[in-house]
């Protein structure tokens, strides 16, 4: 895949080979892909082609799945992440990850935001917190909302505000990739409207991978789109070209909406 | 003739059979005469029959085999033979069942001569009213099948009738066990109002000197106090500090860390520590724990210590409930959905943190509704604390001290040669009834609590 070397100048995260395998059953098949620094990167494919699982491939998520194994090599700054010197702890505090249904954990907003800092000590002191989850919370677009009631549960909020909460609650460890497994899935147009704003805002900070379902999101918030088909990475390349021009015929096909 | 309630069952059963084929047929053939589709299928048509048939007089036969011994009795007292009979007492009463024994052929001949001339007059009721019952027996069950076998037709709507009487059987068979828990409760409510016209309630809640004698209620000799401490400080103290964390730790174990394999034989373990009889607990805390634990204290040099401590009663009764609280916390981990435990992972938590920091604190009240009923199940055990505790009411804080418990107390006051309306006798049936509030009201808030949560994650 040379023509992808010349898509992403400078990759983040960089995949080859990558196979996942649950217990017999083979779910990604000879994946290899790059994802951008400054980019946001959105996987689509229609359900149960893998997509997700590859995602999880990418911070280790799968480790939690006992019968899921990950052959191949995936690499975060040149480093392989499945490599045993690797912390998988460290590898998830660098590459943190947002999920399909918003899943603020019951305790009030500030806890919630404050819980990734805390466990990882990069707020020493109160005030330290304080500010970390305040920048967090305007980062994430849930400042002006939620600043006067802090202590108030996350689970009472809104679905979308819920969903801003967690992404606020990632933003805060500081990691360097945010995963994003169809984070608009389970929210109204308005929700969905303020999350896509908020990943435009947050490019260029983190390296952003969102996987969806939603072609229209994948158009308006990504620079490039990765299509899967069945276990297999079809094809990748830039949004505007895989939209207007792609150059495989399934790609065609379920852009246009003939399957999926 | 002489009415054997098992055998006329058998015999309405063997009706309904008949009933049930009876019917089962006159609708198939009503069916095929007028050409009309059944709105039942035929053997609906037959239960209904049956039913009706068997129903009424199973009910009469119950009725009646309790209410014709009475009629027996009463129609022998009415007879010329027994106006000779003593008046009252235990002399009357040995007579009657003496010739009713001897009426019912279970004895050959009758030992009080008085007996002798009530036989015949016995007999005579017995077979009369023996007749009359199978007779009602008989026509109810007749009657009942005909009036069913009348309305059978193709549209006759036989199922949804037969439905009804199922889910009404099905009601009452609910009912039973909340009449029975209705019924005790009164019962214990009638022996605890008798107790409390003798002593005050006030004096059994609040009094501080337990030393109940027999006869006339002595002064300030029911005081409760140092039951419910000696109840609290094993049940409720010393059984949850060792069952607690023990219980939760096994929990977070098998819910967290153990592979497959060993959960598959660690929990059927833990299972089968639940279902040891208590008395086998009891034996173990009264002949091994107990000594060894009495020796410990000795090397300390505490004073009072007993061969039967609150300690050892209140460990092995924590080692009892293990099961119990960690079965508990082990459904309200796994309660917590795990998306939460992933939001956690994700965010580079180890499992440990994820387990104190978010898996416990959302599993809390499901876990305290456990704790809450494995209290409620600790201060109502018994065999172990009779065993192991002792019956010498202390009010102490030294766990090595002997002390007794409400049920222990319950034991020695019913157990021996009693008379059954002492204060001593009929306090056991007042601490019964505060026994009974208090884990109706531990059982009642730990439902509440395990509800809400239950409903937080739905």
């Amino acid at each position: 895949m040379t023509q992808d070397d010349l898509i992403i100048a400078d990759p983040k995260m960089r995949a080859q080979g990558v196979n996942v395998f649950y217990g017999d059953k083979q779910a990604i098949n000879d994946v290899s892909i790059d994802v951008g620094t400054d980019l946001v990167t959105a996987f689509i494919g229609p359900s149960g082609c893998g997509k997700s699982t590859f995602l999880r491939s990418l911070n280790r998520m799968n480790d939690t799945v006992a019968s899921a194994r990950v052959t191949g090599k995936i690499e975060l700054d040149g480093e392989d992440i499945y490599a045993p010197s690797m912390d998988v702890v460290q590898l998830r505090a660098r590459v943190g990850m947002v999920f399909q249904k918003p899943n603020p954990f019951p305790k009030s907003i500030y806890d919630n935001v404050g819980y990734g800092p805390r466990i990882h000590g990069l707020a020493p002191s109160k005030a330290d917190l304080d500010v970390v989850v305040e920048r967090a919370l305007v980062r994430a677009g849930l400042w002006d909302e939620v600043k006067d009631r802090l202590n108030e549960s996350g689970t009472a909020l809104s679905g979308g505000q819920q969903q801003r909460l967690c992404i606020a609650r990632a933003i805060a460890v500081d990691p360097e990739v945010i995963l994003m497994d169809e984070p608009c899935s389970a929210l109204d147009p308005i929700a969905t409207a303020k999350i896509e704003e908020l990943i435009h805002e947050l490019r260029g900070k983190f390296a952003i991978v969102i996987v969806t379902h939603n072609m229209q999101q994948a158009a308006r918030v990504s620079q490039r789109t990765a299509f899967f088909h069945l276990g297999t990475l079809v094809e990748y390349g830039k949004t505007t070209d895989i939209f207007t021009n792609p150059k495989q015929e399934r790609t065609k096909d379920y852009i246009t909406g003939r399957y999926g | 003739m002489t009415f054997n309630a098992a055998a006329l069952l058998l015999l309405i059963a063997g009706l309904a059979l008949i009933g049930w084929i009876a019917g089962r047929q006159r609708s198939n053939l009503l069916a095929g005469r007028s050409g009309a589709k059944l709105h039942s299928r035929p053997q609906y048509h037959g239960w209904y029959v049956a039913l009706w048939l068997f129903a009424p007089a199973a009910l009469f036969l119950a009725v009646w085999s309790s209410v014709s011994p009475g009629l027996v009795t009463n129609e022998v007292l009415a007879s010329e033979a027994a106006e000779n009979l003593p008046e009252f007492g235990f002399e009357r009463g040995a007579i009657l069942s003496d010739a009713r024994a001897v009426a019912q052929g279970k004895q050959a001949a009758v030992r009080l001569p008085a007996a002798a001339p009530l036989v015949e007059p016995y007999a005579a009721a017995a077979h009369k009213y023996a007749w009359i019952g199978i007779a009602a027996m008989l026509a109810l069950a007749l009657a009942g099948g005909l009036y069913a076998f009348t309305r059978i037709k193709p549209d006759f709507r036989a199922r949804t009738r037969v439905e009804r009487i199922v889910m009404a059987v099905l009601l009452l068979a609910s009912l039973v066990a909340i009449l029975t828990t209705f019924g005790i409760v009164l019962s214990l409510l009638f022996e605890s109002i008798r107790f409390f016209q003798l002593v005050s309630p006030l004096e059994l809640l609040f009094g501080t000197n337990w030393a109940p004698q027999s006869g006339a209620p002595q002064p300030d000799t029911f005081g409760g106090i140092p039951l419910f401490w000696g109840t609290v400080l094993i049940g409720a103290i010393i059984a949850m500090i060792v069952a607690i964390p023990i219980g939760m730790m096994t929990a977070v174990y098998l819910t967290q860390y153990a592979a497959p394999r060993v959960r598959q034989w660690v929990k059927p373990c833990l299972e089968i520590l639940a279902g040891v009889p208590t008395v086998v607990y009891g034996y173990f805390a009264a002949l091994t724990v107990a000594p060894a634990l009495r020796e410990f204290a000795v090397m300390l040099g505490i004073p009072n210590a007993s061969t039967e401590s609150a300690l050892a009663a209140g460990i092995v009764m924590g080692v009892m409930i293990i099961p119990f609280v960690s079965s508990m916390a082990d459904d309200s981990i796994n309660a917590v959905p795990q998306a939460m435990r992933d939001g956690s992972l994700a965010l580079g938590a180890t499992p440990n943190e994820t387990i104190r920091q978010v898996l416990i604190p959302a599993a809390l009240p499901g876990v305290m509704g456990g704790i809450l009923l494995a209290v409620s199940r600790a201060i109502g055990e018994t065999m172990i604390v009779v065993m192991a505790a002792g019956l010498s009411a202390n009010l102490t804080a030294n766990p090595f001290a002997s002390v007794t418990t409400v049920t222990a107390q319950i034991v020695k006051l019913l157990t021996g040669d009693q008379e059954f309306d002492s204060a001593k006798t009929l306090a056991a049936f007042a601490l019964g009834l505060v026994l009974f509030i208090v884990t109706l009201l531990l059982n009642i808030a730990a439902l509440r609590i395990v509800k809400k949560y239950r409903e937080a994650y739905e």
